[in-house]
């Protein structure tokens, strides 16, 4: 117990504390720049059981605020990624990966086996999804928010306390809001918010202090100003989540960040000459497509590899899935390269899209 | 009635100053926000919500504090 020794010299902790701490069950959603650091003090403070999902992979960008990663980590999932790192920082623990999207059919029974839920998501479609279904399987809720200098933190669904929707009822619609990668972020921000963050899950546990249940607190980082915002529960809002509990597996996830992103399919690409293929997997992933012309730039290489991209052809990116090539997209996006199309199919779907037209491919 | 307002998050994109004072003779939230959509247009495409003495309340609710606080949701994490 060595390790803990500072929090059980702690009267309001002690052994009796510690213990409840390595009892306790957390899941943090989103592996980012507010997730890194809740997850950092979550293993270190020895949560018993550490779930930590994200379908993201690392990028060069991220690491001006995602402290859990180094440059080894680019290009691999972030939920495998930080449970290596936090393995390596208490091996105590149990830690478990979820390197997938959270979506409305998996987290109901996801979140039946974690006593508390961290929102480090970085977009309003997945914010909700936690909201409602911490609702519907009745477990609290920790959220946390940034936007360039400022952040919010709240409990919600805390003892009968009021839930997300009952200060924000309506989810905001594409464009409204900036999503994910679209606004710059004072590094140190999530830092701070997800320090805060992390406060509040080690207090519930311990059940000492106070909790930001019905409390919006806004705090800005150039100003250093604190304000906490009072939040009432507002029992339609709740009702009306928990009538349509028995529809929740039913409804399909929006974009999550692809506001601006044209996805499209491979067909449209298939007979068109003017058009630079690139594979933005890792070159070790698998089915790989031979004979066929594409080019071969990683997720992870692509902000330094940028002068291998046809400046005037159209680009048609793909990956396994249908998810990196959106976040390529983005990338570029942002040097100010068009005509980039994420390809909605993954690689193995692609080549069988690819044999059908008579093209010289084969599958390795 | 002299009410300081304060913006937050992008808000402050859109009426350049993250807090003002406001010369307002109405009474109902709801009246305030009429009059800062003419001032600045593109606040009513904005999401947010409305705190005066530090609690959220309704849009219909009637200005009972010298301020008034602009609360859009973020979403970064």
């Amino acid at each position: 117990m060595d390790r803990y020794n500072r929090h059980i010299i702690l009267s309001e902790i002690g052994h009796k504390g510690q213990e409840k701490l390595s009892k306790s069950k957390v899941l943090v959603v989103g592996a980012g720049g507010l997730g890194c650091p809740v997850l950092q003090y979550l293993a270190a403070a020895g949560i018993g059981t550490l779930g930590i999902i994200d379908y993201d992979v690392v990028e060069l960008s991220n690491l001006q605020r995602q402290i859990l990663f180094g440059t080894s980590s680019l290009g691999k999932n972030k939920a495998n990624e930080a449970k290596a790192k936090l393995q390596d920082l208490n091996q105590t623990i149990n830690i478990i990966a979820y390197p997938e999207q959270l979506t409305y059919q998996n987290a109901i029974e996801l979140f039946g086996q974690f006593d508390i839920i961290v929102d480090g998501t970085d977009n309003f479609e997945t914010r909700y999804l936690i909201n409602d279904a911490c609702v519907i399987t009745n477990t609290t809720l920790v959220f946390g928010a940034i936007y360039k200098f400022q952040g919010q933190v709240a409990v919600f669904n805390y003892n009968g306390g009021p839930s997300y929707r009952c200060a924000f009822p309506d989810k905001p619609k594409k464009g409204d809001v900036p999503n994910c990668s679209e606004v710059g972020v004072l590094g140190v921000l999530p830092g701070i918010i997800g320090s805060m963050m992390c406060n509040e899950v080690l207090k519930i546990i311990l059940g000492i202090g106070h909790i930001l249940s019905g409390e919006l607190m806004c705090y800005d980082a150039l100003s250093n100003q604190n304000q906490i915002i009072k939040i009432k529960r507002c029992e339609t809002e709740i009702e009306s989540v928990i009538l349509n509990k028995n529809n929740f597996q039913n409804q399909k996830m929006n974009d999550l960040c692809s506001s601006d992103i044209n996805e499209v399919s491979i067909e449209a690409f298939l007979n068109n000459k003017n058009v630079q293929f690139i594979d933005v997997r890792e070159l070790h992933e698998q089915p790989k497509i031979k004979n066929f012309n594409v080019i071969k730039i990683p997720l992870s290489a692509l902000e330094s590899q940028l002068e291998l991209i046809s400046l005037i052809k159209d680009k048609a990116i793909f990956c396994q899935s249908g998810i990196r090539s959106k976040t390529a997209v983005s990338i570029l996006k942002k040097y100010n390269i068009n005509n980039c199309y994420s390809i909605r199919e993954g690689a193995s779907e692609i080549i069988g899209y690819i044999n059908k037209s008579n093209n010289n491919v084969i599958h390795e | 009635m002299k009410i300081k307002i304060r913006y937050f998050g992008m808000l402050t994109e859109v009426t350049g100053c993250e807090e003002e004072i406001i010369d307002f003779p109405e009474v109902v939230i709801s009246e305030l926000l009429e009059m800062l959509f003419i001032k600045y247009p593109k606040l009513k495409d904005k999401k947010f919500q409305v705190a005066q003495n530090n609690e959220l309340v309704p849009f219909k609710t009637k200005i009972s504090s010298k301020e008034i606080v602009l609360l859009p949701p973020f979403s970064g994490g």
